[in-house]
């Protein structure tokens, strides 16, 4: 493999790493802020023992998602200086918008949250943790800002090789944006409540603190039946937008190889061959393309070999097709996932009335599992994007091959050596990380049981414990 | 135009923050499993840094966004120049960052020890590889005509960078032991109060060497001005003043001294390379400086009237963190 070959997976793997945990800090801390006003409302103890369990929960996710956004921005410097040095002027500063406005805000009241059980009122605790949520969410905000640029570069100039900043308010009103954001903002809730409803649904299934975790049952099953709906009806106005802002992604998720006629269906499943331009077996649905590209019943898509003519003929010669198969396949696996989970989450809504889901163990062990959807939507949404925008790393812009850092200061054995030891290394953390989930799952919200000293401490620091400061 | 001079203060004020609070952080890192043998006082020491040390990092973060947005240049050069050493750096912050949250999460004494020295070694080699990183961007690199980096990892140890590691491990072990000097439970107190007293010789002795030494480099001639020596000889004053604060049991007055040493430190390091952000070491003229590595005015002015506006409200809560969490740690209340 090259060097660049080795940059697009570096790249890739430690992305969508951090982003199996970045939407579950999103979306759970919504989740433990509604839990907590609960409390603040109703006094009831049981909702603070929930946000308390929930918040542990959270925390060992928040420490790797933070630990690997570190990484995330520095990446751009050590594998695409090439890149940061073409878009710096633009792409830089939503980046340090996100750190001044986001990123401390949310740091600082988790610490205050996480250690301010006692030294904070119920109510400042509970506002502690809705400034998370807002840090959070800030964060995705000002990052998909940049991404978004990439995806359809706006308010910007051309010069000295250089793209220069000729707008922030256009940066900032990026229709991409505008359809970006709030569909991931979106999957980061709807991914935090399958989070929940999962752990609930297994503590109901074994018998554990049955009556508590009801209540975090039903709280999280109906955010994700409310989130499962919005985050569909927004994913279909982002493919209605590719539409006009990147046709050749649209025809590579469809496997669309030559414009349609006005009454497009829509493959289900499709082989694709990507050699002689293909699809050699699909199963359709009549009229659906047409319907998901312009919400109405008449209007053909353009085909992939239609826009590479297209785009030979505006950028000079060149294969500005990206991977089809993978394309397709992500907004497949994405769709599927996503119904999937809408369908689950109101079924549950359903089995809420008069507790029903209690005695459904069937449907608890499937919900379980069901842990593994979002996870599948998130990755499989963030491929079809950044796949599909291939060959390009800005759009239209700059090709992903000359955004790569120069091979003499970057060989590829320094990319792979690195590759190889945060493969390690994440794959350690994971690890740990499920360990640690997996013993927190298991207790419930019983107390631990040996939280006590251990028998190692010598007698006196036992005393001195509990007695006078020096 | 003075907006990338403004700006050039502006990522200088960062990391001299992100020195001084992650400083305290590493230095605690360092110390923590040789000062403590229970684990009641292993879990005091990093509770004393517990609801902060994720706001203290946020501080690289922040310079590292302000370093792309008005230098991206500066940002492009130095990350993919320093390759193996950023990613060293990246490495420790992982396993000392998942560490500290990770460490009192599981009871068994194997975990809990296993975590304790990869707090350690991250710390440690977070700390020595940015001593190293900075003793470079003022030594030089073989920076090109064309801007690129033509060394490698190898190019960055020699000795003068060696000696900066050194430097910035005692440094940060002054200040952690004068952080846990105030903030931990009554034997990480003391423990910390006797780490501070004793590596504080070694620190003054080993920085001041550093400084004679930086001041004679080549690419330092012409650029050490009196505000340069008065900047190096505070920080060195101001760790001797911590000794002698803390021998009159002003503990608090010590932390702030050792504060203000790493500040003298960090903001003398930038004042030597101004205008210079990253000097060459094949031929001066191909150094970066803040007018060939600078983002457009446009992009600086907005960058400048964002900053002015939310600076002040950071700076507000994270004091009203500071304050919340003044008091030292009670072992009842731990959090980890
Ligand atoms: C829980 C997660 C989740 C779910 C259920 C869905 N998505 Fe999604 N989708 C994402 C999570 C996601 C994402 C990971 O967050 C992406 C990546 C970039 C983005 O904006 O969101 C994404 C991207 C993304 C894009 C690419 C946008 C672009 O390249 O500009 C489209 C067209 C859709 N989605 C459409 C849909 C449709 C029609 C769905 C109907 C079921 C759907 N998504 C469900
Ligand atoms: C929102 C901020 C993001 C930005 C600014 C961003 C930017 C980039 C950049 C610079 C590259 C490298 C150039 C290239 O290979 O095309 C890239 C590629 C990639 N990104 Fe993103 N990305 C973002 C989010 C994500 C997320 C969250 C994921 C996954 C969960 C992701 C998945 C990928 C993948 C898989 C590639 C490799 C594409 C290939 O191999 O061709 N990205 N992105
Ligand atoms: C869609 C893509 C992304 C979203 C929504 C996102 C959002 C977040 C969120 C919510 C956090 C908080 C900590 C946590 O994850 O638990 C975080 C951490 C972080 N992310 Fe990402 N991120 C994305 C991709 C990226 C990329 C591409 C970068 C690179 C610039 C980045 C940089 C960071 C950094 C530096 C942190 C650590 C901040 C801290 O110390 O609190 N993220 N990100």
């Amino acid at each position: 493999m090259t060097q660049l070959g080795w940059a697009e997976l570096q790249f890739g793997v430690t992305t969508i790493f951090h982003f199996f945990f970045v939407p579950v800090t999103i979306g759970l801390s919504f989740l433990i802020a509604v839990l907590e006003t609960i409390y603040v409302r109703t006094k009831k103890p049981v909702y603070r023992d929930l946000a308390k369990f929930w918040g542990h929960l959270f925390l060992i996710n928040f420490a790797v998602g933070v630990v690997t956004g570190l990484l995330q921005e520095f990446q751009f410097g050590l594998d695409w200086a090439t890149y940061s040095k073409f878009v710096g002027d633009v792409f830089g500063a939503p980046l340090a918008v996100e750190a001044l406005a986001a990123f401390f805000l949310e740091s600082t009241f988790i610490g205050a949250w996480a250690f301010g059980w006692d030294r904070l009122s119920a109510r400042a605790h509970a506002l502690a943790i809705w400034l998370v949520v807002l840090g959070t969410s800030l964060s995705a905000f000002w990052i998909l800002t940049a991404n978004s640029w990439m995806q359809e570069p706006v308010g910007y100039a051309i010069s000295h090789g250089k793209a220069v900043m000729t707008s922030f308010g256009a940066v900032l009103t990026n229709p991409q944006l505008w359809v970006e954001f709030p569909h991931t903002e979106l999957a980061a809730i709807l991914t935090g409540s399958f989070f929940m409803l999962a752990i609930s649904a297994y503590q109901i299934w074994r018998k554990k603190n049955v009556e508590a975790f009801s209540h975090s049952f039903k709280v999280s099953t109906i955010v994700a039946a409310i989130t499962s709906v919005l985050v569909i009806f927004v994913g279909d106005a982002q493919a209605a937008h590719l539409v006009k802002a990147q046709p050749m992604k649209l025809a590579a998720a469809e496997a669309l190889w030559n414009t349609s006629s006005k009454h497009a269906p829509w493959s289900v499943v499709a082989t694709i061959n990507a050699k002689k331009h293909t699809d050699p077996f699909q199963i359709q649905i009549p009229e659906m393309l047409t319907l998901l590209a312009y919400k109405r019943l008449s209007g053909s898509v353009q085909g992939i070999n239609q826009v590479q003519a297209q785009m030979v003929h505006r950028y000079g010669p060149g294969n500005y097709i990206p991977p089809v198969a993978v394309t397709f396949y992500s907004f497949r696996t994405m769709i599927f996932a996503g119904t999937a989970m809408m369908a689950l989450a109101y079924y549950a809504l359903y089995l809420l009335r008069k507790k029903r889901f209690i005695q459904k163990t069937w449907f608890l062990r499937i919900l379980t599992w069901a842990i593994a959807l979002p996870y599948l939507a998130n990755s499989a949404g963030w491929i079809m994007t950044e796949v599909g925008r291939q060959p390009w790393v800005v759009y239209g812009l700059q090709l992903t091959a000359r955004g790569v850092s120069p091979e003499v200061s970057v060989s590829s054995l320094d990319i792979e050596l690195s590759l190889m030891a945060f493969i390690v290394f994440y794959g350690a953390m994971a690890y740990a990380a499920i360990h640690l989930w997996k013993k927190a799952i298991q207790q419930g919200l019983d107390p631990d049981p040996d939280f006590e000293q251990r028998a190692d401490e010598p007698k006196d620091l036992i005393l001195g414990s509990t007695g006078a400061y020096d | 135009m003075w907006l990338r001079e403004l700006w050039f203060v502006l990522v200088g004020i960062l990391f001299t923050g992100y020195f001084i609070l992650d400083g305290f952080d590493y230095g605690v890192g360092m110390l923590h499993p040789f000062i403590n043998r229970t684990d009641t006082e292993r879990r005091a020491s990093l509770s004393a840094i517990g609801p902060i040390w994720s706001a203290n990092e946020v501080w690289l973060v922040a310079a590292g966004g302000a370093l792309f947005a008005a230098f991206p240049i500066w940002y492009a050069t130095m990350f993919s120049g320093f390759y193996l050493a950023l990613i060293l750096i990246l490495l420790g912050l992982i396993v000392r960052g998942v560490g500290i949250e990770y460490r009192s999460h599981d009871k068994s004494p194997k975990w809990r020890a296993m975590w304790d020295w990869l707090i350690f070694a991250g710390s440690f080699l977070v700390t020595a590889l940015w001593g190293m990183a900075f003793a470079n961007l003022i030594r030089g690199v073989p920076i090109t005509r064309h801007k690129i980096y033509v060394g490698n990892f190898g190019t960055l140890f020699n000795s003068f960078s060696l000696w900066a590691a050194l430097t910035f491990v005692l440094v940060f072990l002054v200040q952690g032991g004068s952080y846990l000097a105030i903030k931990g439970n009554p034997n990480s107190r003391r423990q910390g109060r006797r780490m501070a007293s004793k590596m504080v010789w070694p620190a003054a002795l080993v920085l001041a060497i550093w400084f004679i030494w930086m001041d004679r480099l080549p690419s330092a001639a012409g650029h050490v001005d009196t505000v340069v020596v008065l900047l190096q000889g505070l920080a060195v004053l101001s760790l001797l003043l911590g000794r002698i604060a803390s021998y009159f049991t002003k503990y608090g007055i010590a932390f702030i001294l050792s504060s203000v040493s790493i500040a003298a430190t960090t903001l003398g390091q930038f004042r030597i390379l101004f205008p210079r952000v990253m000097v060459s070491s094949i031929n001066p003229h191909f150094s970066l400086t803040i007018y060939n590595a600078s983002s457009v005015t446009y992009t600086l002015q907005i960058m400048s009237v964002t900053a002015l506006i939310i600076l002040p409200i950071i700076l507000g809560y994270q004091t009203w963190l500071y304050w919340t969490f003044r008091k030292p740690v009670k072992d009842e209340e731990m959090g980890y």
